[in-house]
């Protein structure tokens, strides 16, 4: 591991300010992703501005009927809160179903939005990524990619890139239109979740739209008002990071779907809001056919790997199952 | 880079000057010779340095030392109250709840953070009802919330109901 620097700021602008002059500085939330990527060589900040006193740690009520979550809350106690549990349960569910009781005692909020990939080639600096050291090329393309992602990837050039956003959480957040702000040396600025990750495109290095100092204080999460659910399909049954999962959220009125939010998880290197199946979702009788019919809408784009085409009948049958699930009694 | 720190561990308190790289759990073992947390993988995948941080379980191998300057730690020793072992001990030992014993004192821990949680009314993933008021520790929330320990001589067995028998005896299993 690099030699570094330790700070530790009691406020969101003393370190926003510490960060400013180090230009290969790092924020340490619980450091569950960072420092494990630190002792693999991935990560080489130079200096830590430790960010768990410098945000809140507090879920605090909206006007609205919505939540502001404090940058610094940890997971587990995000996912046991009780206004989370029965207003936003696919916040709960989505948080339960990740890592495990100790990483979740730890982890924030910020720190978990901005986890890296889990691609073993960028975890290993002995192979070729182009997210880790960019022009390297993509180890995964020809290699072990059965977990990789099926939308969106970048499959040619210099920004080759098939990798997967980890988070789960960041499914829900994304079903869910949460507001991330954040405050960076230039002042405040909100980031709809759907803004803050990016697709590989020409640079697979940089997962997020956010700028080098900028710090995540805190998620805004609009009232919902309508029945939600996650569900993770995994390797075993519990403590393995998603093949695919789903936020879902639907409103079904006289029969007919009048309003869904769906976002997959495990699909894309940004968590996948399914607009394509939501707009085919809309105005249509809740049934199995639209929602099978919505599904195929959102997979039709997919572009699945040598080893990963499993991925795409596994979306689309969770698709219809979570839907059916979430209607059940008002079909 | 040295840094001046802390630690509170077990009841004891000891200053210490370590590079800002040590974990926690480095710091415990190699230079406090504390050494019922071990370390298995250093990733975070298996459970075996599990301590409680202000009662909280943690893997000690992704924690940095210098950030814990101001935490109360607590291993699997300073579970016991001197010769007396803590209920769980007594639990793993009547239930043969290891071979090795090498992930023992991480299990340890983290049911005791299982039990906390459970107390406190947190949810699982196979929580049929999350709203509900109080938590049951049936064997397979049991299971669900032990996860993040492996054990290489598969004791799962008879971990559970080594866990159960505690759950039970606290009044978070019915
Ligand atoms: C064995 C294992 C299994 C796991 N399984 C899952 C799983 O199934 N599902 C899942 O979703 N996750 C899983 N995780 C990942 C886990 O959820 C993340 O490690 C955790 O959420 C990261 O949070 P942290 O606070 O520890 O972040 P850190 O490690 O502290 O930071 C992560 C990144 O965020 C940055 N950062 C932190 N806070 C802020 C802030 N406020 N503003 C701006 N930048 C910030 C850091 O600079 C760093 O780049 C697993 C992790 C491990 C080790
Ligand atoms: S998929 Fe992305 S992260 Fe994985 S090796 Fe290719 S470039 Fe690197
Ligand atoms: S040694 Fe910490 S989790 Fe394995
Ligand atoms: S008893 Fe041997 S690893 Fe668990």
């Amino acid at each position: 591991m690099r030699e570094f620097r330790y700070e530790r700021a009691t406020d969101a602008a003393s370190a926003v300010a510490l960060l400013a002059a180090e230009s290969d500085g790092a924020f340490l939330g619980g450091g569950t992703n960072l420092v494990d990527l630190m002792k693999l060589g991935v990560a080489t900040p130079g200096v830590l501005v430790d960010v768990r006193r410098s945000t809140s740690t507090e879920v605090i009520d909206l006007p609205d009927g919505g939540l502001r979550i404090g940058a610094a809350v940890p997971n587990a106690d995000l996912a046991a809160d009780r206004r989370v549990r029965e207003r936003f349960p696919v916040l709960s569910q989505a948080l339960l179903a990740g890592a495990s009781g100790q990483l979740r005692n730890r982890a924030t909020t910020g720190g978990n939005l901005l986890q890296r990939t889990r691609c073993g080639y960028f975890t290993d600096v002995t192979r070729p990524c182009n997210k880790r050291a960019p022009g390297s090329g993509c180890g995964a393309l020809e290699g072990v990619h059965r977990n990789h992602a099926i939308l969106g990837q970048t499959l040619e050039g210099p920004g080759t890139c098939v990798a997967t956003h980890p988070s789960d959480m960041a499914v829900a957040l994304t079903a869910l239109d949460a507001v991330i702000r954040v405050l960076g040396p230039d002042g405040e600025r909100a980031v709809p979740m759907a803004d803050l990750h990016r697709l590989p495109g020409e640079d697979p290095s940089r997962d997020t739209t956010l700028r080098h100092g900028e710090l995540i204080t805190a998620i805004d999460l609009p009232a919902l008002g309508m029945p939600s659910r996650y569900r993770k399909v995994r390797d075993r049954a519990s403590f393995a990071f998603a093949l695919v999962s789903i936020a879902a959220a639907v409103r079904v009125t006289d029969g007919v779907v009048a309003d869904a939010r769906l976002a997959l998880g495990g699909v894309a290197h940004k968590p996948w809001r399914a607009s394509a199946a939501e707009e085919a979702l809309r105005g249509r009788p809740a049934t199995e056919e639209s929602f099978a019919a919505a599904a195929d809408a959102e997979l039709a784009a997919a572009t699945p790997l040598r080893d990963n085409g499993f991925k795409v009948p596994l979306a689309r049958n969770l698709v219809v199952r979570t839907l059916l699930q979430l209607t059940e009694g008002t079909r | 880079m040295d840094t001046e720190i802390t630690l509170r561990v077990d009841g004891g308190t000891h200053p210490l000057t370590v590079d800002t790289r040590t974990t926690l759990l480095d710091a415990l073992r190699e230079r406090l010779r504390i050494t019922s947390p071990k370390k298995g993988c250093d990733h975070g995948q298996c459970g075996a340095c599990t301590v409680l941080l202000d009662g909280r379980r943690v893997n000690s191998c992704l924690v940095l030392a210098v950030t814990v300057d101001d935490a109360e730690v607590t291993t699997s020793d300073g579970l016991a109250e001197g010769d007396r072992e803590h209920p769980l001990h007594r639990a793993f030992l009547d239930n043969d709840a290891f071979q090795c014993g090498y992930c023992t004192p991480g299990q340890v821990c983290s049911a005791a953070g299982v039990l906390a949680e459970a107390r406190a009314g947190w949810p699982s993933t196979v929580t049929d009802d999350l709203t509900a008021a109080d938590v049951d520790l049936t064997d397979d929330e049991i299971r669900d919330r032990m996860s993040g320990n492996l054990c290489r001589c598969a004791a799962y067995a008879h971990i559970v109901p080594a866990v159960a028998a505690v759950a039970e005896a606290e009044g978070v299993r019915r």
